[in-house]
């Protein structure tokens, strides 16, 4: 075996704050050899970020080594002053941020950025940083390097600014790169080029790269050897084929059963629980206090019909001159009674666009949305407050959905409260039930929603959305922000919400396994309209569109997944 | 973030005032010195202020209690007439310049904080209506927002108090200079609350807890009022500290000019704009005293707002 | 960028003509000019014929248009107050204070980036810490009050420089300048620095805080990361990117010196526009006040095109168009 290029032995970071000295990092360990790709994953919050900003000396104060040692080609780096540490920065390792767009100066051109790069490291003549920054851009597959290099960032795409930052990470061949989260900002389809692209390099090159990620797919697609991180400890290492199929620690293994399986659908996932976390809630509970939904007239609640939406681009003041962008293109398809119907989509796909069209957030450009029979678009009054009653929402970001100014109690209580539904001195029982219900304490309705995680928000926001007991619910990407095995936990309280409650559902995701677990039928948008629509499993075997069949072509296999 | 609760969920929720005193702001506040110093003096300054007839020696602008006699008098020295002494001496007039100080000051910190009021409201009311309906709202109230922001608010001050002083017969013009005031100050000052409270409203109104409000059915009125007011009054909050202070500055220059509060009712201003005249002959101290506190409370006012600003926007630290 | 240009000179167009029909208001509306012109004694056909004198017998929007075509032409009647032509005040007065705007611009600007840019990147030393809060004092103290300050110190005090006037000035055409006599240098420092000071505070806070706003931004954090000095990270990555927001603002401040002149002409009794406007709103001499307005908003015109014409320069995003 080769000898390691990077070595972290017991490091340990600490923060010193007001209520003593936090330690997002302790005692962690692991080896780059060349031309290996070490995954490091784990939740939000543990530590494998900052791990990487310690490797590359910056760490962002008061953050600061509290022990523990970095050794780089055989030489300690922890421990040099900031200046023989920012001669290392670039030169032997290499950095790559999540967000490309932000990760370029806006007012320089790429070939300014690079060769200021390039001769910063390699004492070489302007010709010659540019003949290497040509390269370079052309070994990262950008077309056309010669016309590229003397643009701006910003007319560059994503996927495009993300390939930049990877040649200028390698502009002076470093022999580790540290890439966090190189790809979550990109699409599906970008990733997966993005990733074949450090791939290679890692291969061709033989630099190390250490990659952290969140996402089980990237880990299982990309690397050799993964690291499993969890609460700033390492609770698992070894060959990513090894944990991914037979983890040994209870982390990784509740960690691994909460990832959606992409081939066969399970009635619920299996909560094998990890740290205490486990929740429970008793949506069958509250089936006995709700009145079932009538059935609709035809047997379909929704039926959208030819739908678009379109946006002003560029505005003008002669109406001729005005350009928009078409984010929704005549769509149509229909929501049976009872059932979950998952639109999946790229992102600008017109996924939510739709979602919001229906939940009356945007109003329609043409087309009708019809809900049990009637039209909603061009509902008023008491019609248009009957029905926004029998419709909720539940959005993407539990940060943003929850007004942070009110209390939790009032938010769940603003829709009976509005609606008149309840006379007020039963209000507070029925939103205490209701929390009581999706798994949360009583004391929680006194409480402020910063008090409360990202899983625990999504489960007041789902509160908020029964209160008017609804019959039909728009789900927009509910768990994308969230960790994998909350994630797991608020599929499986909307999966009951649909036996028990017999809720409608429109379901938004851009992650098909997830949609493979969640939904009966599937629609697939791109560019505004509607690819095609099938059954899941209909959809999942057998592909009508070229485009869907890609999309599921890139859905990572996580064949190696235990159990 | 971790998905650990941050505080135990069992656990009661604390009273209102705990969670004041338990806050980061006030933690930062206490750690820090001159954040409290500036509060303790802005905060006395304002009290004598609101309690200067208690205070006062004398009341300045009764005639009765005035000699003129007593004109001149250095500051501990006892008068060569009347053989009385005063703390920070008198005026020309005889007034004892500690007392007119106080007086003084009520006039400053009234128009300062009328004025901020003024521009507050109607900042609020402009910026939250351009930022959460957009289109020809937005445009007329934002070109109107530009077109004043290239003028100096000073100028526009000026420029509102001249013509008001125009439209008034002349006879009520002592009456209303206190009113002309506040409402030149606030109307030259609406602007900056406007912006930022447009663009926060920009930002707050595409965050999902307001579509979950709209989607339930409430109307733009209540959405802004009850939803995106109280997530945007922090920035208000600290602009409207630090305009407090540019609106005593703006007042007293405005006084000193002579175009602001009319001698029967001076301002701060007013008192340095006399007491400039007999600077040079050597009565130092009917200037010097007045200067002092109204650099105090400028002073003190900015450096609350500056701290606030920092504590409030945790990016800066 | 042509697009954006012409944008601006339309809403430029418009700042001129609001402006206008300010002026044009308070010439109709405020005071009667009538009353103003003639005295006690007046007779009714001395109101009349001054009436159409003047054409304020005709329709509003008439009266209007011709303003506006007497004020492009620099004609805004004659001085309530002083009985001349005010385009021959202004003119008279305009040098004085345009030598002093300039010279405490300059200093304003160079002195505000200077340790605006200092103080944000020693951002924790003693040296920009004692800079931030002594500019608190600078933002505190009025401008009035520096100068009567500046006044006492080196006037009444050590008699260094004189407390009022401009000194001796040379007439070169139409124009008068003190930058060519002993007397008229000396004559400029005090107000320059009054003028300039706080100015220059505002300026530096701007610098700062726009600076260290750029620092965080991730750019900086992976030209960290790609090795860059700090050197090469503070001043060409991180200044560069701060003008941007710095040079609009900067600007507007341009414009606020001319206006701010009014208080640092009043305290040294310089004889510039300032002390005339001052004098004006004291006499509510409405024409001069009108001229004074839309002289001062051609020029804050002119200073906001070119400002954004240099914003443009600098932001590739403005100059080149997004595929």
């Amino acid at each position: 075996m080769t000898e390691p290029v990077l070595s972290i032995r017991n490091l340990t970071v600490e923060i010193p704050t007001r209520r003593g000295l936090f330690k997002p990092v302790q005692d962690v360990a692991y080896d780059i050899r060349p031309g290996e790709i070490r995954g490091v994953v784990g939740e939000s919050g543990a530590g494998k970020s900052m791990t990487g900003n310690a490797v590359i000396g910056l760490l962002d104060d008061p953050a600061r080594v509290a022990s523990g040692e970095i050794w780089l080609n055989g030489r300690r780096i922890d421990n040099l002053t900031p200046e023989e540490k920012r001669a290392i920065r670039g030169k032997e390792i290499g950095m790559i941020f999540q967000d490309p767009l932000t990760s370029l100066n806006p007012l320089f051109t790429i070939g300014e950025q690079l060769v200021e790069t390039i001769q910063l490291h390699l004492k070489v003549s302007a010709t010659e940083a540019r003949d290497r920054a040509l390269a370079l851009l052309d070994r990262v597959s950008i077309p056309d390097p010669a016309t590229r290099f003397d643009q701006y960032p910003h007319q560059f795409s994503g996927g495009m600014r993300q390939r930049v930052v990877i040649a200028l990470a390698l502009c002076s061949e470093p022999s580790v790169i540290v890439a966090d989260e190189p790809t979550t900002a990109l699409d599906v389809s970008i990733q997966a080029q993005v990733l074949d692209l450090i791939k290679e390099l890692a291969s061709e090159t033989q630099v190390g790269v250490i990659l952290v990620t969140h996402d089980m797919g990237v880990i299982a697609d990309t690397t050799e050897q993964v690291t499993v991180m969890y609460n700033g400890r390492v609770v698992e290492s070894g060959s990513t084929d090894q944990v991914l199929s037979a983890p040994v620690h209870d982390y990784t293994k509740s960690l691994i059963s909460a990832v959606p399986r992409p081939q066969v659908k399970l009635h619920r996932f299996p909560q094998v629980s990890y740290g205490g976390r486990e929740t429970t809630f008793q949506i069958e509970d509250l089936a006995r206090n709700w009145d079932k939904p009538e059935p609709s007239k035809s047997g379909k609640l929704v039926e959208v019909k030819g739908i678009s939406k379109r946006f002003l681009e560029k505005s003008a003041l002669l109406p001729s001159r005005r350009t928009y962008f078409t984010a929704v293109d005549n769509v149509s398809f229909d929501i049976k009674d009872g059932e979950v119907f998952g639109l999946v989509g790229e992102s600008g796909s017109g996924k939510s666009t739709v979602a919001r069209m229906i939940g009356t957030l945007l109003p329609s450009d043409g087309g009708q949305i019809q809900f049990d029979g009637e039209d909603t678009t061009v509902m008023t009054g008491e019609a248009l407050s009957a029905y926004r009653r029998q419709i909720q929402m539940i959005f993407q970001d539990p940060f943003s959905s929850l007004n942070p100014r009110m209390k939790v109690e009032s938010i769940v209580a603003e829709p009976l409260l509005h609606h008149k539904l309840l006379p007020p001195d039963q209000i507070s029982s029925r939103v205490h039930e209701l929390l009581d219900r999706v798994g949360l304490t009583r004391a929680a309705a006194a409480k402020y929603p910063h008090e409360f995680s990202g899983g625990q928000r999504q489960r007041i926001s789902i509160a908020r959305a029964l209160a008017t007991q609804p019959r039909f619910l728009i789900c927009d990407e509910p768990t994308s922000a969230l960790d994998v095995s909350i994630q797991a936990q608020i599929l499986n309280i909307l999966k009951d919400l649909q036996e028990h409650l017999g809720l409608t559902m429109l379901f938004i995701s851009h992650d098909l396994p997830v949609v493979r677990q969640m939904c009966d039928r599937v629609g697939v948008m791109k560019q505004g309209q509607l690819v095609e629509v099938q059954d899941t499993e209909t959809l999942f075997a057998n592909p009508k569109s070229d485009y869907t069949a890609q999309l599921l072509k890139l859905m990572p296999r996580l064949a190696q997944l235990a159990g | 973030m971790t998905d650990q609760p941050l505080v135990p969920e069992t656990q009661a929720a604390p009273s209102r005032l705990r969670r004041a005193l338990d806050s980061d702001l006030f933690y930062a506040f206490r750690r820090s010195p001159v954040a409290v110093v500036s509060a303790i003096v802005s905060l006395l300054l304002i009290l004598s202020a609101v309690f200067a007839p208690l205070i006062a020696m004398t009341n300045p602008f009764d005639p009765s209690s005035l000699n003129l006699m007593n004109g001149f008098t250095p500051p501990l020295e006892p008068n060569a007439f009347t053989g009385e002494s005063f703390l920070m001496g008198t005026d020309d007039q005889g007034r004892d310049v500690f007392s007119t100080i106080l007086y003084g000051m009520r006039i400053s910190l009234f128009v300062g904080f009328a004025a901020v009021l003024f521009a507050v409201v109607l900042g609020i009311v402009l910026g939250l209506l351009a930022g959460y309906f957009g289109g020809w709202t937005d445009t007329i109230i934002m070109r109107a927002a530009d077109v004043q922001l290239t003028f100096p608010s000073i100028l526009v001050a000026m420029l509102i108090f001249g013509i008001a002083k125009g439209i008034t017969p002349v006879e009520h013009r002592d009456q209303m200079a206190i009113w002309v005031l506040i409402l030149a100050i606030g109307l030259s000052d609406w602007v900056q609350f406007a912006r930022v409270v447009r663009g926060a409203t920009l930002v707050e109104k595409n965050k999902d807890y307001v579509s979950a409000a709209r989607l339930i059915g409430r109307r733009p009125g209540a959405i802004m009022l009850r939803h995106i007011l109280p997530n945007i009054l922090s920035p208000v909050l600290v602009i409207a500290t630090i305009s407090l202070a540019l609106a005593i500055i703006a007042e007293a220059t405005l006084s000193f000019l002579g175009v602001g509060a009319p001698p029967t009712q001076p301002s701060l201003g007013t008192l340095i704009r006399i007491g400039q005249s007999y600077l040079f002959s050597g009565e130092w101290w009917i200037l010097f005293f007045p200067a002092c506190t109204l650099l105090a409370l400028a002073l003190s006012v900015n450096l609350l707002g500056d701290w606030l600003r920092d504590a409030l926007n945790p990016r800066l630290k | 960028m042509l697009s954006f240009i012409l944008k601006r000179v339309m809403q430029s167009a418009l700042v001129l003509v609001i402006t206008g029909a300010i002026a044009f208001s308070m010439f109709s509306f405020v005071g009667d000019p009538i009353d103003n012109m003639l005295g006690q004694e007046r007779t009714m056909e001395d109101v009349e014929r001054l009436r159409a004198q003047l054409g304020l017998d005709q329709p509003i929007p008439v009266q209007y248009v011709k303003f506006l075509k007497e004020a492009a032409q620099g004609n805004f009647g004659v001085s309530y107050r002083q009985g001349r032509e005010v385009s021959e005040i202004i003119m008279e007065r305009a040098p004085a204070t345009l030598e002093l705007a300039a010279v405490s611009a300059i200093l304003a600007v160079v002195a505000g980036i200077a340790l605006g840019v200092f103080t944000a990147i020693r951002r924790q030393g003693l040296a920009a810490n004692v800079i931030m809060s002594t500019s608190l004092i600078g933002v505190s103290l009025p401008t009035f009050l520096i100068g009567i300050l500046l006044i006492y110190l080196f006037s009444v005090e050590l008699g260094w420089l004189p407390s009022f006037g401009r000194g001796e000035v040379v007439r070169i055409g139409n124009w008068t300048t003190g930058f060519l006599t002993e007397s008229g240098r000396k004559a400029l420092i005090l107000p320059a620095i009054t003028l300039g000071l706080y100015q220059m505070t505002l300026i530096m806070r701007l610098v700062r805080s726009e600076m260290l706003e750029v620092l965080r931004q991730d750019y900086i954090r992976f030209a960290r990361a790609r090795g860059l000095s700090d050197r090469v990270i503070n001043f060409r990555h991180a200044l560069k990117n701060t003008m941007v927001p710095v040079i609009t603002i900067i600007g507007l401040q341009l414009g606020a010196i001319i206006a701010f002149a009014i208080i640092t002409e009043t305290v040294f009794q310089w004889p510039g526009l300032g002390l005339l406007f001052i004098n004006a709103i004291q006499f509510v001499d409405i024409p001069v006040m009108a001229a004074y307005l839309m002289m001062i908003s051609v020029m804050f015109v002119i200073i906001n095109l070119v400002v954004d014409i240099l914003y443009a320069m600098i932001d590739p995003r403005l100059r080149v168009t997004a595929k």
